[in-house]
């Protein structure tokens, strides 16, 4: 039937598949030019990238300063000056005029300077001045020193991703798999178990898939007040672990339910606990549900904001609170905020190209997050 | 199950297993705290000691549950079992939401008793009108955009060779996170303000320049600024919506398009009189979704905005309540208003997707 349906599409009018194509392409386009933007500025020397825009990297025409001359000191630009067979006022100098076919003068700063740009148009941005200078910076947690598109030399203090990066890992590592595996073994009893109160605390379970984050942030962060914990990687488990529960729970149920009965009836024959037949045989046949819940609970706490603000606060800042910060710090060093949005999204981009299957599977089952 | 199984436990290797297990999980936690200049090693320590502790406890606890009486053993491996998540769901949930509710009728410090206060101060409060207001934009606009522009690319894609690539590059924005989609779209709303021979770094005023337009501050552009934050979130979500209604489409028996098309049904007639009936439940699911996503929204606000220039929302202005102001009684009393929005919906939304087969 596929077979069949391609090849009607392919008779189908070329006008409509050209259509489609172009429209398909200008959405893409408009999809992917915010991320390849930043992507190409995290690259562009500070002093660029305040002075033109990331686009300009790109093959274009554009005025290229090419000289530059003094006006005699006697000169009173308080009158319309004369240059180059074009008269105008001090102002419109300063704004740039074109005096002749691609050659523009442009009075350079205050009326003492008498400093005259000469500017031309030319195909610029093929030897685009590309640095891995801003990576280092945005890594380093010393102090940093640029040069802004003025010529001034400032000094900042580092943000110190590289810490932040291993902080990212050290909680979210710990923070899928640990609710995974305390899922998986509580979906086993659920599934396969008898034991007093099965159906109601399974129903609790579906329940709280429901209850939104904010109404437990408060009170759990009072207890981890309470047990002097907060800014630890422990906190961010646990808070990670018990929001991401219901849902990881009734996934695994789910999936492991339908395993098929005869496995177990076998195992046990065979003498095995129920342990071992869980580390044995449960555990390898859910693999892709593993897979899929994994993917999505690692996205998630990797890129996770909320959570990390409320409990780590300024201990061992994770990326995403880390790049927050910056904003904050640094709302106009686009050099340092582009390549740290960069090294941010790195390991979520990379699972996510190389995973995108189990993820779409995860996302799918997931959209009840609550 | 095991109740014909004799323990293989003996109590000496048990009682060792015990006191090796405290020992680590203890010894771990302060052993982390003195790592704090060799950042690698910390979390290399970090993530074992999380891992392994968390499997050494539930091997422990098993042993203990094998080497129970008979007739209690079943029923103690199956504690052990789903013991530690039925707690940590207590403990991390259930406990909170009713501790929230009672916080919502307390003062700032989360003593006394102030009736219903806090919850007048979330009705009435002039900041939590224009909370309700915003979100209320972002109901409506972000969540028909995100469904319309995902069923849009996804019927156009399905008809396209190279529908996986489209597909996968509209999605891609999902793995980002919505700090890092903050720098992306800052960047491109980015104004330098007022001067001379000033170039523009932000592509939207670069735009507009070029246009013969004068460069705006777009978030500072009191109500349109919603907007413009809202475009953020459809260009994060809608990747979604299409995954998730290109699936549904595929779903659709070609018998039924094939008829049409005999019929002399064009592409319009088939895409309202075909399509879209028969994702509807589709539809209605993925829209519950972000519904609730654009209600719970706080990220992008609390990045771009900080809430400030008419762009509050709900879930930004309990963070401020609690966090900035030091209130945890009107935090609270927002946290449930926000349940109790959001709890019929996603019950419907859970109706729905109960009858779907899941992770197969």
């Amino acid at each position: 039937m596929k077979a069949k349906t391609k090849t009607i599409d392919v008779k189908k009018s070329t006008a409509g598949r050209v259509l489609i194509g172009v429209t398909l392409v200008i959405i893409v386009l408009a999809w992917t030019i915010p991320t390849f933007g930043v992507f190409v500025t995290s690259f562009r020397d500070p002093k660029d990238i305040y002075a033109s825009g990331w686009w300009s990297v790109l093959p274009h025409k554009d005025l290229v300063k090419s000289d530059e001359f003094e006006l005699p000191a006697d000169m009173d630009p308080n009158i319309p000056i004369e240059l180059e067979g074009v008269t105008a006022e001090f102002q419109e100098w300063r704004e740039g005029i074109e005096v002749s076919e691609g050659r523009t003068l442009r009075w350079y700063g205050n009326k003492r300077s008498r400093k005259i740009e000469v500017f031309e148009e030319k195909w610029i941005g093929f030897g685009a001045n590309l640095t891995m200078q801003n990576y280092r910076d945005v890594l380093s947690g010393g102090t940093i020193d640029f040069t802004d598109a003025d010529g001034n030399k400032i000094t900042r203090q580092g943000n110190n991703f590289s810490d932040a990066i291993l902080n990212s890992i050290a909680v979210s590592i710990p923070a899928t798999i640990i609710p995974i595996l305390i899922a998986a073994f509580a979906a086993y009893a659920f599934a396969w178990m008898e034991f007093p109160g099965r159906k109601p605390l399974f129903i609790m379970v579906v329940a709280l898939l429901v209850v939104p984050l904010q109404i437990a942030l408060i009170p759990v962060l009072r207890d981890f007040t309470r047990w002097g914990i907060t800014g630890t990687f422990m906190c961010m488990w646990m808070a990670h672990t018990g929001f991401g529960l219901p849902l990881a729970v009734y996934l695994l149920y789910n999936y492991i339910s339908t395993l098929p009965r005869d496995i177990f009836e076998s195992a046990y024959l065979d003498g095995a606990t129920p342990f071992v037949t869980f580390v044995r045989l449960v555990l390898p046949l859910s693999i892709p549900a593993l897979a899929s819940f994994a993917i999505f609970q690692f996205l998630w706490v990797w890129n996770d904001y909320l959570v990390a603000l409320v409990f780590l606060g300024d201990k061992n800042r994770v990326v995403t609170s880390a790049l927050a910060a910056m904003i904050g710090e640094k709302g106009q060093d686009w050099h340092l905020l582009t390549s740290g949005a960069f090294m941010s999204m790195i390991i979520p981009l990379a699972v996510f190209f190389g995973l995108q299957r189990f993820f779409v599977r995860g996302l799918m089952a997931g959209s009840v997050k609550g | 199950m095991s109740q014909d199984i004799d323990s293989n436990w003996n109590p000496l290797t048990l009682i060792i297993l015990i006191i090796v297990t405290l020992t680590i999980l203890i010894g771990g936690f302060f052993l982390l705290q003195t790592m704090q200049n060799q950042k690698i090693l910390m979390t290399l320590t970090a993530v074992t000691w999380g891992l392994g502790s968390v499997a050494l406890l539930f091997f422990v606890l098993n042993a203990i549950a094998e080497s129970m009486p008979r007739k209690v053993r079943s029923v103690s491996v199956a504690v052990v079992f789903a013991g530690p998540a039925v707690l940590m769901l207590l403990w991390a949930l259930v406990m909170p939401t009713l501790r929230s509710l009672r916080l919502s009728f307390a003062d700032a410090n989360g003593n006394g008793f102030v009736f219903l206060d806090n919850y007048k101060f979330a009705f009435t409060d002039p900041i939590m009108l224009e909370s309700f207001r915003n979100n209320l934009l972002w109901m409506i606009f972000g969540t028909s955009f995100c469904v319309i522009m995902g069923l849009i690319i996804a019927v156009l894609a399905d008809k396209s060779r190279s529908e996986k690539v489209f597909k996968s590059l509209i999605f891609m924005p999902m793995a980002v996170s919505f700090v890092g989609a903050g720098v992306i779209w800052k960047f491109i709303y980015n104004y330098k303000g007022e001067g001379i021979n000033i170039t523009e770094i932000g592509l939207l005023n670069a735009i507009v320049t070029s246009l013969g337009g004068e460069a705006q501050a777009w978030l500072l552009m009191p109500f349109w600024n919603n907007f413009f934050l809202i475009i953020i979130m459809v260009w994060l979500q809608t990747g979604y919506g299409m995954v998730i209604m290109s699936s549904a489409i595929k779903g659709i028996p070609e018998e039924i398009n094939e008829a049409a098309k005999v019929d002399g049904a064009n592409a319009f007639t088939i895409f309202f009189k075909i399509t879209i009936p028969y994702i509807m439940p589709t539809i209605i699911t993925v829209t519950t979704t972000i519904l609730i996503f654009s209600l719970k929204l706080f990220d992008i606000v609390r990045v771009m905005t900080g809430g400030n220039f008419g762009t509050n929302v709900i879930a930004n202005e309990f963070y401020l309540r609690q966090f900035t102001y030091g209130h945890s009684g009107q935090a609270s009393a927002i946290a449930v208003v926000l349940l109790v929005v959001i709890v019929p919906v996603l019950a419907y939304n859970l109706k729905e997707f109960r009858g779907r087969e899941v992770l197969k």
